[in-house]
């Protein structure tokens, strides 16, 4: 198994640029997932670590080998597909002996490559079946014996639960996980779902714009968010941002809030700018009865375990996070305040988080 | 109202119009057909009489005098004979001839065979590899290089005789094999292209770059997963290629003579005593459908699938 890095990595088509200077290290057995909206140039990045672009420059490293210019053959990687791309005029086994057939092996050696995939993946009674046969599950797990049959350094997969239906995602999601346990593996994985994401990754990357804006664990990811994209895309609902009308300077641990003052986690950074915003998730927040910040209830998102309030405030639209037995009704008067001292202040000005006592 | 049946599907009135319309149709084309192979199994006699038989006693005389050279001989020659060997000896005796040996129908059938064969085979191989490097690459001036093939089918090719009888004279390729197999590819290939190329922008590329990472080269790739999966399309462009090389007669008579000289100029020029040999003529476009025809069913699978393929997103 393997370990990718990868360089001041660029890639544009024509004008448009997909892929940004972007630098990541992914290390040997790690469930790393590249996540963003659609157009964020996260599937351009896996096709070329896969070898199927070529940069336009920057490097990619396998194992410290510069392998950024190869051709995808010679990388000696996997590549699940989002619609499998398995082949339909041959059968899972078939299937499943396409990579080995080019690596001169004996048909003895083939066959039991196979039928050790099969196992693994539980498809061993179905290596006879046309591939046109299968249910969905079944085609994704063909797709992962052939991918993993030669077991290669590193398994790339562009949004491959994508055409599942929910139930079934949740299903391989897990099955997912314990396969790369299982084996070993460096897996590459891009999705556009934080909860794929959330509940698979040891580290996320989060791209925008084909910029990679934050790579760390979920737990980080989600609660210490480096800029407004990540905090506002992490997360459902997302992020509030409060704007906040002052300068924050070092080393200040309140803010002004229309006529009250909160309190914030101690400041290291300061900005320039005046305009600047509090980032608070719907949880943080809870309803009080005096002393808070005084809205109108706009919205009420009934989630069976929980509510989503959304509070029009002078300081603009706020989601809350409540229990669901708590009674609210729309158009009524409440007061909420923070509940945990882990607020964010983003600066205005480049969005992006202020290093605090609870940012580092 | 009847609410068992599907509002999507045709009614009563319209489908007994189909039927209508369709059998008409049939009836139409098949009376020649039908005619012609009748007109394989009557004898001279009674394929010229008037007015024409609808019934009559079958014979193979047609199909004797396809395969062979005749002369007629005097009453008192043919007695002193000995009696014939076989059936179609006998037939020709009874008409006092002598069969002098084989006619040139096998040959020209086997120069119609190869070069109907090759040319299909070039045009649809050509053809493939030609629609994948533009249905994937960027080819410079894409756009133009398709119009441009496309272009040497908007004028029947026959109006470039004269400049191919000149070419093919100075390069030696008249009345060769060779020569026909490549007129009839290239007169084929804008066809092969386009319609291959429509095929091949259906196939994802996903499956190629599977297969590319998997440790095969794009060649290799191309020939185990694209071709397989393009066998539709194939299937389709090989009939059309087939059909018309198989037909073409205008450069075959222009082109061809004594060597590579194909079915459909050789047919109509059968002559037997008296004017053309119809019941001959007959056999021998008879057989000249089969092939063709054998071709279409085996491959008529995949030519419907080949009409409607891409329409719906599967």
């Amino acid at each position: 198994m393997a370990e990718i890095e990868i360089k001041n990595l660029h890639k544009s088509f024509g004008d448009f640029v997909a892929v940004q200077n972007s630098n990541l290290i992914i290390e040997n057995k790690e469930f790393f997932v590249l996540l963003g909206p659609s157009g964020c140039g996260k599937t351009t990045t896996l096709r070329m670590i896969a070898g199927l672009e070529l940069p336009t420059s920057g490097n990619i490293y396998l194992d410290k080998q510069d392998v950024g210019y190869l051709r995808a053959s010679q990388r000696d990687i996997a590549f699940v597909f989002q619609l499998f791309a398995l082949y339909p005029h041959m059968n899972v086994r078939n299937n499943l002996a396409f990579p080995l057939k080019m690596q001169k092996l004996s048909r003895s050696e083939v066959d039991a490559k196979v039928l050790e995939a099969a196992k693994l993946l539980r498809i061993d009674h179905l290596l006879k079946s046309k591939v046109s046969s299968l249910a969905g599950g079944d085609r994704q797990r063909v797709a992962l014996g052939r991918a993993l049959v030669r077991r290669p350094k590193a398994f790339l997969m562009d949004e491959p639960l994508g055409t599942l239906d929910a139930e079934f995602r949740e299903l391989m999601c897990l099955e997912l996980r314990k396969l790369h346990d299982d084996i070993d593996a460096t897996t590459v994985y891009v999705t556009h779902d934080q909860q794929e994401a959330m509940s698979m990754a040891d580290r996320i990357a989060v791209m925008n714009e084909g910029v990679v804006l934050q790579a760390d664990s979920p737990k980080v990811i989600y609660n210490k968010p480096k800029t407004k994209f990540v905090a506002n895309f992490i997360g459902s609902p997302g992020m509030n941002f409060i704007p906040i009308n002052e300068k924050i300077s070092p080393s200040q641990s309140s803010i002004k809030l229309l006529d009250s003052s909160l309190n914030i986690p101690q400041q290291k950074e300061g900005t320039d700018s005046n305009e600047n915003f509090l980032g608070v998730r719907p949880e943080n927040l809870k309803l009080v009865s005096e002393n808070g910040v005084k809205g109108n209830v706009f919205g009420v998102e009934y989630l069976g375990s929980r509510k989503i309030l959304t509070i029009e405030t002078q300081l603009g639209n706020i989601k809350i996070r409540v229990d669901s037995d708590t009674q609210v009704n729309i158009n009524e008067q409440i007061q909420f305040d923070t509940l945990n001292n882990n607020q964010i202040i983003f600066d205005g000005s480049n969005d992006k988080a202020l290093q605090s006592d609870f940012m580092s | 109202m009847d609410t068992s049946r599907s509002p999507l599907e045709a009614t009563g009135f319209s489908r007994k119009l189909a039927a209508t319309i369709i059998i008409v149709y049939m009836i139409v084309t098949l009376i020649p057909i039908t005619w012609m192979v009748a007109t394989s199994f009557k004898s001279v006699d009674s394929a010229i009489s008037y007015p024409p038989e609808v019934f009559f006693e079958p014979s193979l005389e047609g199909y004797v005098n396809l395969f062979t050279n005749r002369s007629r001989q005097p009453k008192d020659y043919l007695d002193s004979l000995p009696p014939p060997d076989t059936w179609y000896e006998e037939l020709v005796r009874s008409r006092e001839m002598v069969i002098t040996g084989p006619s040139k129908f096998l040959p020209r059938y086997s120069n119609s065979l190869i070069i109907g064969f090759g040319a299909t085979f070039f045009s649809v191989f050509l053809g493939s590899l030609a629609a994948y490097a533009l249905s994937r690459f960027k080819v410079p001036l894409k756009d133009d290089l398709l119009f441009f093939i496309l272009s040497t089918r908007m004028f029947p090719p026959i109006a470039v005789a004269v400049p191919i009888f000149i070419m093919y004279r100075k390069l030696g390729l008249g009345d060769t094999h060779v020569g026909m197999i490549i007129l009839y590819t290239v007169v084929n290939l804008s066809l092969s292209v386009w319609l291959l190329k429509g095929f091949m922008d259906e196939i994802p590329r996903e499956y190629e770059e599977a297969a590319m990472i998997d440790g095969y080269s794009r060649m290799q790739a191309f020939f185990k997963v694209v071709l397989p999966q393009a066998t539709t399309g194939i299937a389709a462009t090989a009939i059309f290629c087939m059909i018309f090389s198989w037909n073409e007669y205008a450069f075959a008579v222009l082109l061809t003579q004594f060597n590579a000289q194909t079915a459909p100029p050789f047919i109509p020029t059968i002559i037997g005593e008296g004017g053309l040999d119809w019941p001959a003529i007959g056999a021998g476009t008879t057989l000249f459908l089969i092939p063709v025809m054998i071709f279409t069913v085996v491959l008529r699978k995949h030519l419907l699938r080949g009409i409607t393929f891409g329409a719906v997103r599967k």
